[in-house]
């Protein structure tokens, strides 16, 4: 099989990777073409493109500054015809986005002349450079809110530890949820604006229990994101216990929650003994541990779910679940996740009721894909090995659909379950792109369908109307993402 | 004790220099948040160890 790889190198020629993962994807999808990317030439994108068997000399040559289009076709004929649609693309007025004609400063120094009083700087530059962005913020006195990944641990280390002298909050990296004083900032929902106070090392899991306490009829004071690794022993938590210092002093804060996967004993001690010091009552969920001594002020619980309502001193609010008929044949459950933590929940949910569950990014006590048969599998497609050069799947939904649409014909999976998360930074229907899979897809003797949708009504995608969508294409929709796992397990422990 | 930065922060509007995704500034202007997007391109030639460095000495 002769394959045909092309590249073509811009000098200097910045795109944002939104931007250029739209343009990819176009061109991906040119006949004759088997896979092609348009990146920044950084030395982790051509690593990514090199896995893909995307790169040449040319490209190889290539640096950070530079946009490098990656082409592999059938011939060299449909080569010649992509690279001339991409360079017609990135030829468009319009490529550098519909604002293009408008003037903005181009770097911080620039944009703090206009305005002086800005406070927080939010980064979501390549990973190669968000530090260097970050740590210039700091300098000038503005908090840091990092929505980049790709960070060397030891770098962030150094800017929080820096950070931390000088007063100054780092959110991330990797940090892609933020509510400050009621704004929604990055991937995050318009909440209800009230007295709970959220610490978050995780996206989706903010996501989730603000969305749930606004929807209780509560409401969130601030959610401060803190990224994936604040609480691992390298970074200790230097973000989180900053955020609790704050949320302790803040007279809108009247109940702190605290999300994460398990910390360390060491970190977990050290966070809790914090919260210890504080008069206001707190609610911990370190998804996936087992429980553990808490102190006085604090209670521990399992799931989101149970997260918001501890905060808001409600009782467990069971939901009312009808049976699904599963046929007896289909033994799994398959759950294609968006949200890293909400996949993190139902694989909790699972193993705490001893079903065999295996995961691509286990919680505690569950072990990874491949490890174990016949088990249920809980798949986080927000995960590298999915997105490495793609779009998230909470931006772009497609990336689930192949994987959906192989679910959708095994014969041993008789549940799927799905999530849904809309508010700003997602995708702008994810419930019809997956309905829309679904009747090309589904037919009536095959698996069951299981979701929720995470967000609210003030939502640009408008919660009740993507709940209605899934329902009317036949998905059992539940109250939350606890619900739908549990959903789940009994439809398919019920099957006969 | 006097109030922290990060409680200042947390007290008043937030206002937001947007180095990035535009998407992001967009949405927050739609919110009516105060917010400057700076049209970043990659500093030092695309060079990050050398902008790393240009950051470390205030430029």
């Amino acid at each position: 099989m002769s394959k045909v790889i092309i590249n073509d190198v811009r000098r200097g020629f910045y795109l944002d990777s939104v931007a250029l993962m739209r343009f990819s994807r176009t061109i991906a999808e040119l006949e004759g073409v088997d896979e092609a990317a348009l990146m920044m030439g950084t030395p982790a994108n051509r690593q990514i493109m090199s896995d893909a068997g995307l790169l040449d000399d040319a490209g190889r040559a290539a640096e950070g500054g530079d946009l490098v289009i990656g082409i592999r076709a059938r011939d060299q004929k449909s080569a010649d015809q992509a690279l001339a649609e991409s360079r017609a693309m990135l030829d468009q007025p319009t490529a550098r986005g519909a604002d293009a004609a408008a003037w903005h400063p181009r770097t911080l120094r620039a944009a703090l002349k206009l305005e002086p009083d800005a406070d927080l700087a939010l980064i979501s530059v390549p990973g190669d450079f968000a530090i260097a962005e970050a740590r210039k913020a700091i300098r000038r006195g503005l908090h840091a809110m990092i929505f980049s990944d790709n960070v060397d641990i030891r770098d962030e280390v150094a800017l929080k530890q820096e950070a931390q002298e000088l007063g100054l909050l780092v959110m991330g990296p990797d940090c892609g949820t933020a509510i400050i004083n009621g704004t929604p900032m990055a991937f995050a929902n318009r909440v209800t604006q009230g007295t709970i106070g959220i610490v978050g090392a995780s996206g989706t899991g903010t996501q989730e229990v603000s969305c749930l306490v606004s929807q209780y009829g509560g409401g969130i004071s601030h959610a401060i994101g803190v990224g994936g690794r604040d609480l691992t022993p390298e970074v200790g938590a230097i973000s989180t216990l900053m955020a609790i210092d704050a949320l302790d002093g803040d007279a809108a804060t009247e109940h702190i929650v605290l999300v994460s996967k398990p910390p360390k004993p060491g970190v977990a001690a050290k966070v809790l003994d914090r919260i210890a010091k504080s008069k206001k009552p707190a609610t911990v969920c370190f998804i996936g541990a087992e429980e553990s001594p808490m102190p006085t002020n604090v209670t521990q619980v399992f799931t989101l779910k149970e997260a918001a309502r501890s905060a808001l001193a409600l009782d467990a609010g069971d939901a009312d679940l009808a049976a699904i008929h599963v046929p007896s044949h289909r033994t799994r459950v398959e759950g294609l996740f968006s949200g890293g933590t909400l996949c993190a929940e139902a694989q909790f949910i699972f193993h705490a009721a001893d079903e065999p569950v295996a995961s691509n990014a286990p919680v505690p006590g569950v072990p990874v894909l491949g490890k174990t048969a016949n088990g249920h599998l809980m798949l986080d497609l927000g995960a590298d090995e999915y997105t490495r050069g793609k779009p998230h799947p909470m931006i772009d939904p497609s990336v689930r659909d192949e994987i959906l649409i192989d679910a959708l014909k095994n014969e041993e999976v008789g549940v799927i379950l799905a999530d849904v998360v809309i508010g700003f930074g997602a995708h702008e229907d994810p419930a019809g792109h997956f309905t829309n899979v679904l009747q090309e897809h589904h037919t009536e003797d095959g698996p069951a369908i299981v979701a929720s949708v995470t967000g609210t009504e003030e939502d640009p995608q408008v919660r009740s109307a993507q709940m209605a969508k899934l329902e009317t294409a036949g998905v059992h929709v539940a109250p939350t993402n606890a619900d739908a796992a549990r959903w789940a397990l009994s439809a398919i422990r019920s099957r006969g | 004790m006097s109030e922290t930065k990060v409680n200042q922060f947390l007290k008043t509007p937030v206002k937001v220099v947007n180095i990035g995704l535009e998407g992001f500034a967009k949405e927050l202007e739609q919110q009516g948040v105060t917010v400057v997007q700076v049209d970043w391109a990659p500093p030092a030639g695309g060079d990050p160890k050398l902008a790393d460095l240009l950051s470390k000495l205030g430029t």
